[in-house]
């Protein structure tokens, strides 16, 4: 099986967010960059089916220079070999999309594994117009997948609101990773050694001839807003306190 | 027809569904502000009956694509159907939920429409220029991100919970317009093959107006009860932190925060939950917060409208048997 997995490189989750001066962006000076926490389950669904039925698992990744960090890691998971499509530049979620979509084609993957969203602009889009750009069906949001013994479809299931839904899909597809599918493996310490050897595959958007127009203005950015600092309710004893809570939550909250 | 206000009404199991109204409403506002119409798209099978109601909150027209194809969503699907009616009305802003199928579906339509889309949107209007404005968070809320949407239509999803569904105007109703299947239903290659519903009865945290959420202060799964007691009084759903979901108490799908789910409720009830950063990324947008912590210094004080510093083992029961009274 050809697999695929797209990852993307964000700031660790512990990361305070800074404004930058032109107000459009953010402060990247300290932060500490990780792979985003979906996209290891994709990495590792990718190994698991690899394992099952054999074949190689490419990750590829859009980003700065830096981004091969992420890849190195993935590489070190058990990867086989990895893309870099670098750019400096803030892309929307097509944009990204349409690049992904270029450096995958030629591989002609089984399967793609997204994160279901990325950490950082929140976006949960880039699977989904993956998909549409390679005329692929996709199922978002997978906690189990089976790939059929003949390797021709696939079965995922989506936890929605209130229930599960199982869908079945043809292969070539792509799925986006939810919390719940894996628990990822962390890279061992020959796999770090063997990644330095492994593939790494460096384009750049105009070797991919990828427009990088984009569809989204940014206006600015804010600080979100404030929660007016609490009350911490007083009371003789736990009763106390806990009457007064509800009292407040019906008469000055009015909520209850 | 031209420049109209569509949205997107979601439909599960012959019901529409409260997002559905959130958009519909939403749609109405922004109509009003750019002085057009509001329009809603309703998929399904079986749902034309569905439609009219749509107009209590402020749809003035509905196209109905009501076909045995269009039964269970699928994203190749219902994407290509409404991209289909999108081409050929051409409205100037298309608004669904962030719901897991309106995200999902709206993600994929962008891709196929070739526009902006603003994901999670806290906040939308119609600017100086005719255009939609969408404010939504970003670093899972740790900033703001104020933008516009280009292409056309300009597509936003709004966040579940937060924008009003308003009182419903029974007397209004909203003209149907049914359209046959526009898309080969050989073309949708996603099918669904079993729907696994969850029987616990439970409310959907994402939908909840209160939710009561435990932490790793609950000290093991059998204590959980004590929570579910106090929902039960108050109609509330009960999430938790990741740290009892790893430990194993809860299921994946309680979670709250940064890699769970994002909520909005009228009330959120921290209890023995300390308040870490991609916990509180989860529900700071919560409208009120209430944190009980024996901790004084626990960080989600922080955040809380009001805070009871004390043991929850106290606490809780105590809340029920007030929150009993109220309701007596
Ligand atoms: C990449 C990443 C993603 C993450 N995503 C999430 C996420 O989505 N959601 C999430 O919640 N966390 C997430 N976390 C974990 C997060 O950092 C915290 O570890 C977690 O939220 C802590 O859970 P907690 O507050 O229940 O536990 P703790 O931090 O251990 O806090 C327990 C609290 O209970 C209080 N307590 C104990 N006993 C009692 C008692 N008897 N009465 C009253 N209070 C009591 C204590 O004072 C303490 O404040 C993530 C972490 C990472 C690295
Ligand atoms: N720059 C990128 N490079 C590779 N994959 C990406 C990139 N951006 C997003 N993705 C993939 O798309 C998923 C969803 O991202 P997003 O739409 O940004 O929330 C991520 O989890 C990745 O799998």
């Amino acid at each position: 099986m050809e697999i695929v997995a797209c990852l993307k490189q964000v700031p660790d989750t512990e990361t305070q967010i800074k404004i930058a001066g032109d107000n459009k962006s953010i402060e990247s000076g300290d932060i500490k960059w990780v792979m985003n926490p979906y996209c290891e389950f994709g990495v590792e669904e990718s190994l698991r089916l690899k394992e099952k039925f054999g074949g190689s698992v490419t990750v590829v990744s859009v980003g700065p220079a830096r981004t091969v960090e992420a890849l190195r890691t993935a590489l070190a998971m058990g990867a086989d070999k990895a893309v870099h499509v670098e750019t400096d530049e803030a892309l929307t979620p097509l944009a990204t999309a349409k690049l992904l979509a270029a450096a995958v084609k030629d591989l002609n993957p089984d399967i793609i594994f997204c994160g279901q969203r990325a950490v950082d602009g929140d976006q949960a889009q880039v699977g989904q117009a993956l998909a549409q750009y390679l005329g692929m069906p996709h199922v978002a949001l997978g906690v189990k997948v089976e790939v059929a013994e003949d390797k021709s479809s696939v079965k995922v299931s989506q936890p929605t609101e209130g229930q599960t839904v199982v869908y079945e899909m043809p292969l070539p597809a792509l799925v986006t990773a939810q919390k719940g599918l894996n628990e990822p493996r962390y890279a061992s310490l020959p796999g770090i050694m063997k990644a330095k050897k492994k593939p790494m595959d460096k384009k750049s958007p105009a070797d991919l001839g990828v427009s990088l127009e984009s569809k989204m203005t940014i206006l600015q950015l804010t600080p979100p807003p404030q929660r007016a600092a609490g009350k911490i309710i007083a009371g003789e004893t736990v009763a106390d306190k806990v009457v007064e809570l509800v009292k407040l939550l019906r008469e000055e909250a009015k909520i209850v | 027809m031209a420049e109209c206000i569509w949205f997107f009404a979601e439909e599960r199991d012959g019901e529409l569904r409260k997002v559905a109204y959130e958009a519909a409403r939403t749609a109405r506002r922004l109509a009003d502000e750019a002085g057009t119409q509001a329009v809603g798209v309703l998929l399904g099978s079986g749902v034309t009956g569905l439609a009219e109601k749509l107009g209590c909150y402020g749809a003035d027209k509905v196209f109905v694509v009501d076909d045995e194809a269009m039964k269970n969503y699928t994203a190749d699907g219902y994407a290509e159907v409404t991209a289909k009616l999108v081409e050929e009305h051409k409205p100037a802003v298309l608004i669904l939920a962030a719901s897991v199928l309106g995200k999902d579906l709206s993600s994929r339509l962008a891709a196929r429409l070739e526009v902006g889309l603003a994901m999670d949107c806290m906040e939308l209007k119609i600017g100086d220029d005719k255009k939609l404005v969408a404010k939504r968070p970003i670093y899972a809320g740790k900033a703001m991100c104020e933008c516009v949407p280009g292409g056309e239509p300009q597509m936003a999803s709004i966040r579940p919970n937060v924008f009003p569904t308003g009182e419903p105007d029974e007397s209004k109703k909203a003209e149907v317009v049914a359209v046959p299947l526009n898309v080969d239903p050989s073309l949708m290659k996603t099918k669904v093959v079993d729907i696994q519903k969850d029987t616990s009865g439970k409310i959907e945290l994402t939908e909840a107006e209160i939710i009561v959420s435990g932490g790793r202060g609950m000290k093991g799964p059998e204590n959980y009860t004590i929570l579910e007691e106090l929902a039960g009084v108050m109609g509330a759903a009960v999430g938790a932190s990741r740290s009892a979901v790893d430990a194993g108490w809860r299921p994946h799908s309680d979670q709250v925060g940064q890699t769970g789910k994002v909520v909005s409720p009228n009330l959120y009830v921290a209890c023995g939950i300390s308040g870490a950063i991609q916990h509180l990324a989860g529900m700071s947008s919560s409208k009120v917060i209430v944190a009980i912590n024996k901790d004084p210094e626990a960080p989600i004080f922080a955040k809380a409208d009001y805070g009871i510093v004390a043991d929850l083992f106290e606490a809780v029961p105590v809340m029920t048997e007030e929150m009993k009274k109220l309701k007596a």
